[in-house]
């Protein structure tokens, strides 16, 4: 089932004269892990405001093509609306939190759209307790730690159970671990709940082992659209300034160099050490 | 030179976020500040450039007490660029961004002229001169809060974050500008979480916990720890990860280059082969 599809999507900021992002052609199936990225300024942040209709409804500008997300088309429904099918997260969670405690913050949207005290409480429990701030909850969002506050904004967004969650750079401000361990809930309710995940990010260090489906995009257009390990193993995808991860890298300069390893490009280290001990061993 | 010596430093709230920190970084040295969030690395970086002065011990700048000198001075030699660009333009266009400090410490409008241009040049900006800071993306912003302390040529420049939101190819052309930085004889200091960033320019590492320096050395030495790495919530770069795996074969573990590990693994199958 397709849950987001865009057709020659085009977008131009106000002012601007050229496009930000044009002729957008992409399908997203129901639980999938999408991965977008592309060189900065490639018109991927754009392509998420779309998906909760922030464009065109909150940014002038002109919007052509089509766009429909959870059966919606986010140009004839109010974002409020489509709040309720799409979660969005952004890069710094300050600019998301302004309650004072934590759980008040979860439970703002929801007490938004008017969902029942008893029923409220029980999601915003739920929502606590699967990114692991439960514990935090009658905190202020703005004495924890960046890491516990990107939480809070994923939890906020998680309570209103959407279907879909977009995620643009969601840990850049975070330390490694902190940020490994975001990636980790993301991916649980990915898998667990089948909730279909929409991640922008750079580093594919990180990212790229998660992902079923892959899109990279430079100057405004799709380049590459589909499996992450067929796309990330062509040449051409690192002259558009892709990062690939350093395991994929070193796995296409051994190949090249004719070590003979298994067809099936890594996406991560766990993956190219376990190939290059097998390497090993039919060497002994 | 900066000499830092057994400073502490409390915020106003009563948040002791330095706890007696020893550090100096030599000219022309490029220096990676790592450690978890909350452990202290902006704080300390701040005082390098006398944004904050320490609550107890000394620190030098060229042989200066920074307490004894004017911020004003400090910062034409130290140039600091925040963690979040917004923090510091203000400006209509990019150009007048880049350009307001040049303003400020009184250059020559020829001179303004060239610095704009090279700065906004080498920073891959020009198309942007005349376009407000706030169009533009996220790693756009943080380009031009860089262009436009490059623009005044600081002895020392001070970059909390720097790749944040950069894409690969950015950060590839910050890695060579900073090589280039360091033939000039230019000092670096990054403050970073960016471990595969700092893997591929095999800086000087000072590694940072709750206000205090748990390690410091060369990268290669420290980024293939692991038991030091996780008391300040860093993760191995992904290079690391695959030779520690590999150790029972014998190799090296202190890799975190990609050419590295080529070189080393094709040799050890060769040797397998013999």
């Amino acid at each position: 089932m397709v849950l987001i599809e865009t057709k020659n999507l085009t977008y131009t900021y106000p002012g601007v004269s050229k496009p930000s992002m044009s002729d957008v052609s992409i399908k997203v199936e129901k639980g999938e892990f999408v991965l977008i990225t592309g060189p900065s300024g490639c018109g991927k942040t754009t392509l998420c405001r779309c998906f909760n209709g922030l464009i065109p409804h909150f940014y002038q500008g002109e919007l052509k093509g089509e766009i429909t997300v959870a059966d919606m088309d986010t140009t004839k429904h109010q974002t409020h609306e489509m709040a309720k099918s799409v979660g969005l997260v952004f890069q710094n969670p300050e600019n998301q939190l302004f309650a004072l405690s934590i759980e008040k913050d979860v439970a703002f949207g929801l007490e938004n759209l008017g969902v029942p005290r008893e029923e409220m409480w029980e999601r915003v429990e739920w929502a606590l307790k699967l990114t692991g701030i439960y514990d935090l909850r009658e905190r202020s969002p703005h004495e924890v730690s960046g890491g516990q506050q990107q939480r809070v904004a994923i939890a906020a967004v998680l309570a209103m159970r959407p279907q879909i969650i977009v995620l643009d750079e969601p840990t850049s401000f975070l330390d490694p671990l902190s940020a490994e361990k975001i990636f980790e809930v993301i991916h649980e309710l990915n898998k667990k709940l089948g909730i279909t995940v929409v991640l922008v990010e750079h580093r594919l260090d990180l990212t790229a082992k998660y992902a079923d489906h892959i899109i990279i995009m430079d100057e405004g257009k799709v380049c590459f659209d589909g499996d992450p390990r067929r796309i990330l193993s062509t040449e051409e995808t690192r002259l558009i300034g892709v990062g690939i991860p350093k395991a994929t890298l070193l796995y296409q300069i051994l190949k090249k160099e004719g070590i003979n390893l298994n067809n099936l490009t890594p996406l991560s280290s766990e993956e190219l050490a376990k190939m290059l001990l097998e390497a090993f061993e039919t060497h002994d | 030179m900066i000499e830092v010596e057994n400073v502490h430093f409390s915020y106003p709230n009563g948040v002791e976020a330095l706890k007696g920190v020893s550090l100096t970084i030599r000219n022309g040295e490029f220096v990676a500040i790592m450690g978890q969030n909350g452990a202290g690395k902006t704080t300390l970086v701040k005082h390098f450039n006398g944004l904050l002065k320490p609550s107890e011990g000394k620190v030098r700048v060229d042989g200066v007490e920074t307490t004894k000198t004017s911020v004003a001075t400090l910062a034409r030699n130290a140039g600091f660029v925040f963690q979040n660009p917004d923090h510091q333009l203000f400006s209509e266009t990019v150009e007048d961004e880049v350009a307001f400090a040049l303003k400020n410490f009184g250059f020559e409008a020829e001179v303004i002229e060239q610095r704009i241009t090279w700065a906004l040049n080498l920073l891959s900006l020009t198309q942007y001169r005349k376009t407000s800071p706030f169009l533009l993306s996220g790693g756009e912003r943080k380009r031009v809060a860089l262009a436009s302390v490059l623009a005044w040529n600081p002895n020392t420049l001070i970059l909390d974050e720097p790749t944040i939101g950069q894409d690969h190819q950015q950060k590839e052309t910050l890695r060579q500008f900073v090589v280039q930085m360091q033939t000039q004889g230019k000092t670096v200091v990054i403050v970073t979480h960016d471990v595969e960033f700092v893997a591929e320019s095999n800086p000087r590492v000072v590694l940072m916990k709750e206000g205090t320096i748990v390690a410091d050395g060369e990268g290669r030495e420290i980024l293939t720890t692991p038991e030091v790495l996780a008391q300040s919530s860093i993760v191995l770069p992904q290079i690391a990860q695959i030779f520690m795996k590999l150790a029972p074969l014998g190799l090296p573990k202190n890799v975190i280059d990609v050419y590295d590990a080529k070189e080393i693994i094709l040799k050890a199958l060769e040797e397998r082969r013999k």
